[in-house]
């Protein structure tokens, strides 16, 4: 049993491990050295500033952008998700169940499903290459509204909501005042399944956003490794980017979820294995 | 990841109009990022280029391509590794790690575990193009051992479900870990003490026992599975761009139907195919939703 712990401990880690470390070395001695020694500081330096000069600051463009689409959808998704979910929870209304089995489905199917039927919508209408060709799909996240709603079903109790009424508040009132103080939990649990899948999302911007002033992080990788002569001969060699570089990029692009995850641990877990608690 | 409620909210004689308004937003989503993109594909797939009504045609026309055989086949392969590397290893990792006496070691293994999900989509893919190349692998030694000395020898077309699989297993299986793990706890100890009298070793228990009481999850993970397999895009889509041509860039079926749309402007053969594979995806869920019983819809 620990035989298998620990060989998937390390088929798990030594990929990141990797990642890590290879930053700080220089085309050969990523070649040459122990793959888990550091290299130097000046390396690694050299290679942070090769990268942000690369096409006239081009990563910069891109990290920009990946923040903000996935901010702005983050924030629509909020305001739009979590009275959705409240409504579903706490309200009664003609269509609620429908709305909520379709959310379900949406929710189950895989996202890249919808990228080329958004792109064909999209370019019908003229927003191809527009930011908003992302942001808007994004925000639509019936996940999100699943959670809230199985928050406001469970941690929220009814009679605290009817007690409210009683006493003369108003739908609007009971949401803003009762329920929006006690959503927290769920706020941060939306924000952030959002924040990574949209962050992590890479066919959508690929099809949408076709042109590099426009590419989020992931898509600039492509870019970035199509500049890379271990992967691409024919790259000239004044325009090229060093493996070192390329593994800098990758590690950049994932930086900004990697500290969400470890920030957000105990959230992550606990919704990913509240899923459990119906058995 | 589904979360189950324990109570159902309360029937009342709220005003059903305020309802309405607090979904409108989301519903104005639902309709033109969920509803709207799949009726126009739809229109799409059967009309020609003209708007005129095409009956099967695009579907006859791409399905009868060259390139749409190979294209179902390697994601039907790729698919298959991957599952039956979800089904053997998720489940007995997750069994194991429950096993575990320390608490603070399951939590630990627990996270290490899930971290390459933070990697998803076309970083984890860029990861493993180079720990795939034997010049700068990190395992290099093993790759060479396995005969692999140039990374084109690794990429072999013949290789390529395997590593795909590979990589979707590295990034995603932690997650499923943490899934499999929820289920196992809502066991009551209880149960298991009552085996443990009767006599049932640890591996007794997990087969009549745990296994079936988590049925119903590994039956969620790998319906989920199924459909995300069948969209394999990023990984192909990049692979092909470092493989010096040796992997065709019409490798998946989404590939091949991004090449209808991209390189031919071919909108309504691109839907067609866009179109099956959503069938697959929205049937997958479906049936999910109605059968499952995982998940609280009242």
């Amino acid at each position: 049993m620990v035989a298998l712990l620990a060989t998937f401990l390390l088929f798990f880690l030594i990929p990141i491990l990797w990642l890590l470390l290879a930053p700080s070395k220089t085309t050969s001695t990523l070649v040459s050295s122990n793959p888990y020694s550091f290299g130097s500081l000046g390396n690694l330096k050299a290679n942070w500033n090769a990268l942000f000069d690369f096409q006239d600051g081009a990563v910069q463009t891109w990290l920009t952008n990946s923040i903000w689409y996935s901010l702005a959808a983050l924030a629509v998704t909020l305001v739009v998700t979590i009275p959705a979910g409240y409504a579903m929870a706490k309200m009664n209304f003609a269509g609620r169940r429908l709305l909520l089995v379709a959310s379900l489905v949406v929710m189950l199917m895989p996202t890249s499903a919808l990228v080329l039927p958004l792109f064909l919508e999209m370019d019908q209408v003229g927003l191809v290459n527009s930011p908003l060709s992302v942001i808007l799909p994004y925000s639509f996240f019936p996940f999100g509204v699943y959670l809230t709603y199985i928050y406001f079903s469970t941690a929220v109790p009814a009679d605290l909501i009817a007690a409210a009424k009683i006493d003369g508040c108003g739908d609007f009132r009971a949401f803003f005042h009762i329920a929006l103080p006690l959503a927290s939990p769920v706020v941060a649990l939306v924000g952030f399944f959002s924040f990574v899948t949209n962050w992590n999302n890479f066919f959508l911007p690929y099809v949408m956003l076709p042109v590099s002033d426009r590419y989020p992080m992931q898509v600039g990788l492509t870019q970035l490794l199509a500049s890379t002569p271990n992967f691409n001969p024919v790259v000239s060699p004044d325009a090229a980017v060093t493996p070192p570089q390329l593994a800098l990029a990758t590690l950049v692009a994932v930086v900004p979820v990697l500290v969400v995850f470890l920030v957000a641990q105990r959230y992550l877990v606990s919704g990913l294995t509240a899923g459990g608690t119906k058995g | 990841m589904p979360t189950a409620p324990r109570s159902r909210p309360r029937a009342g004689s709220w005003a059903p109009r305020n309802g309405h308004l607090f979904v409108l937003p989301y519903v104005v989503l639902l309709m033109f990022f969920g509803a709207v993109p799949v009726l126009y594909s739809v229109y799409l797939a059967f009309t020609d280029g003209d708007g005129r009504f095409a009956g099967l045609s695009n579907f006859t026309e791409t399905f009868s391509d060259f390139r749409f055989v190979p294209a179902v086949t390697h994601v039907a392969a790729f698919v298959l590794i991957w599952l039956i590397a979800l089904t053997v290893f998720v489940v007995l990792l997750a069994l194991v790690i429950h096993r575990v006496v320390s608490r603070r070691s399951r939590t630990a293994l627990r996270f290490a575990y899930f971290v390459p999900g933070a990697l998803a989509g076309a970083s984890s893919v860029m990861l493993w193009l180079f720990l795939l190349d034997p010049s700068v692998s990190p395992v290099s030694t093993l790759l060479h051992q396995l005969g692999y000395d140039k990374f084109t020898d690794v990429i072999a077309p013949g290789h390529l479900p395997s590593i795909f699989a590979l990589v979707a297993f590295w990034t995603g299986a932690g997650g499923w870990i943490l899934v499999l793990y929820g289920a196992l706890n809502t066991i009551s100890s209880e149960v298991i003490e009552a085996a443990k009298v009767d006599g049932a070793g640890p591996i007794r228990t997990a087969v009549s026992i745990e296994l079936p009481m988590i049925r119903k999850w590994i039956v969620y993970m790998l319906i989920l599975s199924f459909a995300a397999g069948t969209q394999l895009f990023v990984e192909p889509q990049l692979v092909s761009q470092a493989s010096f041509g040796i992997v065709p860039n019409d490798y998946s079926v989404n590939q091949l139907a991004y090449q209808y749309a991209f390189t031919q402007s071919n909108f309504n053969g691109s839907a067609a195919l866009s179109v099956g594979l959503l069938l697959v995806s929205v049937v997958c869920a479906s049936v999910f939703v109605a059968r499952g019983r995982l998940f609280e819809t009242d």
